[in-house]
């Protein structure tokens, strides 16, 4: 079956418009079938519909993205329980233990994003992995883009730091997804190429490209199906209304 | 002795205005050897087979063993000649001759 490859960290929309319209299209022709448009707040009904039309124009499937920055628990939970039901992809950037802790058991959290220059603040350990697999939803997103901006020592460290939470993934089941994390066109890469940027920190050819294909795609189709009319429970749908009694 | 088997890249490079094969051969070397080192690098067995100036496609050889790695390297590529640049693989082949009938 032919892959469906799909771009969740595109960093442009809300900033500007415009460039995003030609980032879609470039994305299209580099074959890519969903991007995602990130947003850091409630996007009004007529920025959806600009989006949707962009989108339909070009031949590529959006996805609604929420990045949530949040400062404390508190305010994640509220976060969560306001705009989960807006969005098809949740992501929190995790910039402290307790967030990234309680952000790895809420069943409401799709993406687990760790700061990507400061190695000190990637909270991603066996705890963190374990949490996120028992939830069993959350899964780990890691962003190319430092491959293309840091050099050296630096770049060294991201990569080790990216071997080392591979490998811890790998042991709980925590689904990866790779995604590109760019605000400039120049850095935008073909998905076999983003598939190939992942051995460098220790995947293998079809699990890189389960990482911008499978992975992704599931998480969008099953909150799409959770955000149906016709959804009641996981695994429980509404067939049709009976009559009453 | 076993024979070394070889892959042939066909990439393209995009970056506003042209660089010589030369330029763009550094850029490679540069993007492998930082990535993987000079002993890295020299498992590759890299060689640039042809550059075509007008359309900024070049064919390059490496050894099938390191083609994760040179994909990897080529994808890391953001700067050629000091101008910002990405290389994109347009197809991989065991042959130069189904490399041309593919693209």
């Amino acid at each position: 079956m032919k892959r469906l490859f799909v771009d969740l960290h595109l960093s442009f929309f809300q900033k500007d418009p415009k460039s995003f319209q030609h980032t879609i299209q470039r994305a299209a022709n580099f074959g890519y079938h969903y991007v995602s448009a990130s947003f850091s707040s409630e996007p009004s009904s007529e920025e959806v519909e600009n989006l949707r039309v962009m989108c339909k124009n070009v031949g590529v499937e959006p996805v609604l993205r929420l990045d949530l920055r949040p400062r404390n628990e508190n305010e994640l939970m509220h976060n969560l329980r306001r705009l989960r039901r807006k969005f098809d992809v949740i992501c929190v950037f995790c910039d402290s233990k307790v967030i990234s802790r309680q952000a790895a058991k809420d069943r409401r959290v799709d993406l687990l994003n760790f700061p990507n220059f400061d190695y000190r603040r990637r909270f991603f350990d066996r705890s963190e992995a374990e949490l996120a697999s028992s939830s069993g939803l959350a899964a780990l997103e890691i962003d190319v883009r430092p491959l293309f901006v840091l050099e050296g020592s630096m770049r060294t460290r991201f990569l080790s730091c990216l071997r080392r939470e591979v490998v811890i993934a790998r042991a709980f089941g925590v689904p990866l997804v790779v995604s590109s994390g760019v605000s400039e066109e120049r850095f935008m890469r073909l998905p076999r190429e983003m598939a190939s940027l992942a051995h460098l920190f220790g995947v293998g050819v079809r699990e890189a490209l389960d990482a911008v294909s499978v992975n992704p795609l599931a998480i969008v189709l099953r909150n799409r199906g959770k955000l149906c009319d016709d959804f009641i429970a996981p695994g429980v749908r509404l067939v049709r209304e009976g009559d009453g009694l | 002795m076993k024979r070394v088997k070889r892959r042939y890249l066909a990439v393209r490079l995009e970056l506003d205005g042209v660089v010589s094969e030369k330029e763009f051969m550094d850029a490679v070397w540069g993007s492998v050897t930082r990535l993987y080192g000079e002993v890295g690098a020299s498992l590759t067995s890299m060689a640039l087979i042809s550059f075509d100036v007008s359309c900024n496609v070049a064919v390059v050889r490496t050894s099938l063993e390191m083609l994760d790695a040179v994909r990897a390297s080529l994808a890391c590529i953001s700067c050629v000649a000091g101008r910002e640049a990405a290389v994109h693989v347009l197809s991989v082949s065991g042959t130069i001759k189904s490399l041309f009938e593919r693209f």
